[in-house]
């Protein structure tokens, strides 16, 4: 292989990119290089199996994805502004939507809400950690890897363009020859790994290691939604894994999974891809559902309306959410019976989301509302997603949808339920659990301006492409004729768009504001919260919990708080030493070594395949051997800590 | 906090994984057998290949999964349903939508 074959070369703007890229690596190291910061980096950060820091470091890698995706974004509503337009050409545009989905769905949306739930859910539960803290590291760092691999293909070796969901043949080999569709399934197999290890991660701990006093149905409702996430993850990624291993083979290895020659069953791509797929957006969805549960909660001041029908709505939904795949591709022609099952299993889904919608609107009668940034997005969640889940049932009918199929009325509705209750939600959940990780708010101020100006930029950009869709534009074309009278709903659309880019920099920007500015916490308890991460001082000190609180119901913390008005202090206990587990640097080096094995094979150079699995199997025979169980937090410390820290 | 006391359960040799590892791949190796170089007919090797599957699952089950260490039989009992209620809705029903027009086509 040439030199020019390896590196992306000809267009301009993959050499900014290649700039941009090396100027930040650059003056990373440099910044790490100057300040000495680079021991304090390894031992702090990257060998860290602590869930508050690992949950950071996924909100971080999380924002960075959103950047890379909202800047795909962008460029496609710059191609499409005008009919045609030749800022992109077909394949770069392919390319773009291809991984702007990807990455969003993947690297963004679930890296995001993972990460939250890292930080939010042992707390809420009153444990030190969670049930593996080394697998918990494990899976951040393959995560995180098998992001890096999917992002590099862009500037070595050239981006996949079959789309996000690489249907065959599109994304075979004859259709697909270069090395772009190989960087998706290992990219994608690598993360799926850490998401898959998250999954039994969390379940463990959600059963395991609550408070003895918190029953199950005591939970908080992150919580909960968490634990039925969990469920969810554990049976739909082992689907994805074998279908992104299969196509592999077919790629790499000459066989016939999904060939259109030779007996493969091109078809049954899509088919193993959507039965993880329609999992996947609850997966991605409950989360959200969980956060404003408790955002809402709190801010209307009273506790959630309708636990229990919360509760069975999740399950119920988690158990339909893997009898509907089919919805996908109606227009498979799989014929009347199948898609009519299928068509009334997906309206199925519209009841218990109905239900929650009307619980959380009965939460919010008569509560004494505050307008937190945090609240206003929850708020604003509850009419989007409505629009988004009314037309999402107008797609469940078969034989209506093969008229809306493969148009912008498709993606108007999945992008009205994906950043209405997603994105949203991990805005609110991040101005909502900002102070628990960094000790201060977000700016309020800030907050607000960005909060309107993404949402009016959000319902601009995607409703018109309601009426776009109903006018016949298809999805995935890059560019269109005049006549087809398109452009000023297309305009109006990009304009939407740049208003959300615009709301997303002024929520970096006072990220980096409320560094600077914002008063320091002196409390853990900021917004006069419900449950039990907020019994927690400021800073969290790292074994979370001197004491073990205890849950005599619902709103762990707010019976407490009420105890605490009528007098009844708790008595105070001595303290005892803690068990805490030790750091790790093999994870992160494992996860090198998964990065190192994905890369040759996506290159064929099986000499660097074959190092690389053979690194993955030592580290995991050196962890094997590793008998080192932690260590014990000195009551002296605990002391120490617990005098610093305000509570 | 209960794990406090990091168990020494794992401190002795884990011979049932060993076992189990070595059936696994026994097991495989005479699917691939069965399938590859046997002169069984198709509909033979396919009840062969079905039920050395299964046993594979059930060894994964014993030796892997634990299956017989909870104090809790409830939810053993639940996950399991769930799992096979799971198992049953993809592969019959990637079976009934993928067979669905089949007549349509020259296979």
């Amino acid at each position: 292989m040439k030199l020019d074959e390896f590196f992306v070369t000809g267009d301009p703007l993959i050499y900014g990119a290649d700039v941009s890229i090396a100027l930040t690596m650059i003056g990373a190291i440099f910044v790490l290089t100057y300040f000495k910061k680079w021991k304090w980096l390894w031992t702090e950060w990257l060998t860290t199996v602590d869930h508050k820091k690992l949950g950071v470091m996924y909100i971080i890698a999380a924002v960075l994805m959103l950047f890379r995706g909202g800047v795909d974004a962008l460029l496609m509503r710059a191609q499409l502004t005008v009919p045609d337009s030749s800022f992109l050409d077909a394949n770069h545009y392919n390319e773009i939507f291809t991984t702007h989905g990807t990455i969003m769905i993947i690297f963004m949306a679930m890296p995001f809400l993972i990460g939250l739930i890292n930080v939010v859910v042992p707390l809420q539960i009153g444990a030190r950690d969670v049930a593996y803290p080394f697998l918990n590291a494990v899976s951040f760092w393959t995560f995180f890897m098998g992001a890096m691999l999917f992002n590099i293909s862009f500037v070595i070796g050239g981006s996949p363009s079959a789309g996000w969901t690489s249907y065959v043949p599109l994304a075979g080999l004859e259709l697909s020859p270069g090395v772009g569709q190989n960087y998706y399934l290992l990219g994608l197999q690598i993360a799926g790994i850490g998401t898959l290890l998250t999954g039994i991660n969390f379940l463990v701990t959600i059963l395991k290691m609550r408070v003895p006093s918190m029953k199950l149905m005591q939970m908080p409702m992150f919580t909960w939604s968490s634990l039925i996430t969990m469920v969810i993850i554990i049976f739909a990624f082992p689907v994805l894994t074998v279908a992104l291993a299969l196509m592999t083979f077919d790629r790499l290895f000459g066989s016939h999974f999904f060939t259109m020659m030779d007996g493969g069953m091109p078809m049954l791509w899509a088919n193993l891809f959507w039965i993880w797929g329609h999992p996947e957006v609850y997966i991605v969805i409950l989360p959200a559902f969980g956060m404003f549960s408790e955002i809402i909660s709190t801010f209307a001041r009273k506790t959630l309306f309708g636990y229990k029908a919360m509760v069975y709505s999740m399950v119920v939904i988690a158990g339909l959410s893997f009898l509907v795949w089919v919805h996908h591709f109606f227009t498979m022609g799989a014929g009347g019976a199948v898609n009519s099952f299928f068509s009334i299993t997906t309206m199925l889904i519209a009841v218990p989301t109905g239900v929650k919608i009307f619980n959380w609107l009965f939460t919010l009668y008569k509560g004494r509302i505050r307008f937190t940034t945090a609240m206003l997005w929850s708020l604003a969640f509850i009419p989007n997603f409505v629009i988004g889940g009314v037309t999402g049932v107008m797609l469940a009918m078969a034989a209506a949808d093969y008229q809306y199929h493969n148009t912008y009325f498709l993606v108007a509705h999945f992008h009205y339920v994906l950043i209405s209750g997603t994105v949203y939600a991990c805005f609110a959940g991040l101005y909502f659990w900002y102070p628990k990780m960094f000790n201060h708010r977000l700016n309020e101020r800030l907050g607000k301006w960005s909060f309107w100006i993404f949402v009016a930029g959000f319902n601009l950009c995607f409703f018109p492409m309601y009426f776009l869709g109903l006018a016949g534009m298809p999805r995935r074309i890059y560019t269109y004729g005049i006549g087809d009278g398109w452009m000023s709903l297309n305009v109006l659309a990009t304009f939407g768009g740049v208003l959300m880019g615009i709301g997303f920099l002024i929520l970096v920007y006072n990220i980096y504001y409320s560094f600077r500015y914002s008063p320091r916490e002196t409390t853990g308890d900021p917004w006069d919260a419900r449950t039990l991460e907020w019994s927690t001082p400021a800073p969290v000190p790292h074994y979370n919990f001197a004491h073990l609180p205890e849950a005599k119901g619902h709103d762990a913390f707010w019976i407490m708080k009420e105890e605490k008005k009528q007098g009844k202090a708790p008595e105070k206990k001595p303290y005892k030493p803690i068990h805490m587990p030790s750091y790790s640097g093999v994870p992160i080096i494992m996860s090198v070594f998964f990065f190192t094995a994905g890369f040759g094979m996506v290159f064929s150079w099986h000499w660097m395949s074959i190092l690389g699995l053979v690194g993955v199997l030592a580290t995991m025979v050196i962890r094997s051997f590793d008998y080192d169980k932690g260590f014990y937090v000195s009551v002296e410390e605990i002391e120490e800590t617990e005098k610093k820290t305000t509570l | 906090m209960s794990n406090n006391e990091q168990t020494n359960s794992h401190s002795h040799f884990p011979w049932s994984h060993l076992i189990g590892f070595g059936l696994s791949i026994v097991l495989t190796l005479l699917a691939l057998w069965v399938g590859f170089a046997s002169d069984f007919s198709f509909r033979t090797i396919m009840i062969i290949v079905v039920i050395l599957a299964l046993i594979q699952a059930a060894i994964q089950l014993l030796m892997f999964m634990h299956i017989t260490e909870s104090d809790s039989s409830r939810i053993q009992v639940g996950t399991i349903l769930y799992a096979v209620f799971i198992a049953v809705a993809i592969v019959a029903g990637t079976i009934w939508v993928m067979s669905f027009g089949m007549h349509n086509m020259n296979m």
